[in-house]
């Protein structure tokens, strides 16, 4: 895992793509927000989706409430 | 068994093919796990090394390190690879930036179950059967399979002319052109030749190329 500690505490990378999507973004618009490569990006988004920390739809990613209790 | 072993010898060792898409893999790296397919939309350079805390490699990832930002600005991304564990990977790189200097900013694949490298043809037995050779495999924002390099376990790769590939393959697909020979980004570039008699009657009588002959035409960039 790179985005999700074996805590359950999440990090530096990706509380700051978290705290980008309060409103729901494509990979491309977050990567240029945050500032992380588009292939770190898509990688992190794969990984919070599966932890439940970020759902998409239609392309576009957003933070769940499980995620906001991580930022 | 003695069939099992005569077969796993007999299997032909396969590259990619220029022109085609470039094998598909998932795996873990210094930065996590990584599809080929996150780089999709940017070049990638792809490149393996025989091994971690080794010196000439070493040079070659100072090197890396150093074009890294030159590429970004180009929409090329840089991926690393050895037959190494994820841990190899991250003590080296702490390692490098701590001795010399050097921040390692791309991700590493630690291929230790050489998934990767056997897809790619990393690994040259007549060499080594547990290092992968120096290998460059660059890949368009389509992934396609643009170019490959392979040098051998004692010779260093050049920087100056992997930025010269990219730079030259970037301007073929801009400007519908060749490059020559040593060619710098700023000199003539070389127009494809004409494919029929008519086509090349007139590319003579075009003033717009300096031809030496009708298959033979350089001209600058706009």
């Amino acid at each position: 895992m790179a985005c999700v500690n074996p805590d359950g505490t999440v990090t530096e990378s990706a509380k700051a793509l978290l705290s980008s999507i309060l409103d729901p973004l494509t990979p491309e618009e977050i990567s240029q927000r945050v500032g992380q490569p588009l292939f770190k990006v898509r990688s992190s988004l794969r990984e919070m989706t599966a932890a439940e920390l970020v759902k998409e739809e239609s392309g576009k990613y957003a933070i769940t409430a499980k995620g906001k209790e991580k930022i | 068994m003695e069939d099992t072993q005569e077969a796993q010898e007999k299997q032909v060792p396969t590259i990619p093919r220029l022109g085609e898409p470039a094998p598909q893999f998932e795996a873990v790296t210094t930065h996590g796990p990584l599809r080929l397919e996150d780089f999709k939309g940017s070049w990638l350079i792809l490149f393996s090394h025989p091994a971690d805390f080794t010196p000439v490699c070493t040079t070659e990832f100072i090197g890396f390190a150093q074009i890294h930002d030159q590429l970004r600005e180009m929409n090329c991304e840089l991926l690393g690879l050895s037959i190494d564990s994820v841990y190899s990977h991250i003590a080296w790189a702490r390692n490098v930036e701590e001795k010399l200097g050097q921040k390692i900013t791309f991700p590493i694949i630690a291929d230790l179950n050489k998934e990767v490298a056997t897809k790619y043809g990393m690994v040259m037995p007549g060499e080594s059967k547990t290092e992968t050779s120096r290998c460059v495999f660059v890949m368009d924002d389509k992934q396609i399979l643009r170019a490959m390099i392979y040098y051998p376990l004692s010779t260093g790769r050049n920087m100056d002319e992997i930025l010269r590939l990219i730079q030259a393959l970037q301007t073929t697909d801009k400007y519908g052109v060749a490059t020559p020979a040593n060619w710098r980004p700023g000199e003539k570039v070389i127009v494809p030749p004409p494919n029929t008699q008519e086509m090349a009657a007139e590319r003579v009588k075009d003033s717009g190329f300096e031809c030496k002959d009708w298959y033979f035409c350089k001209k600058d960039l706009e």
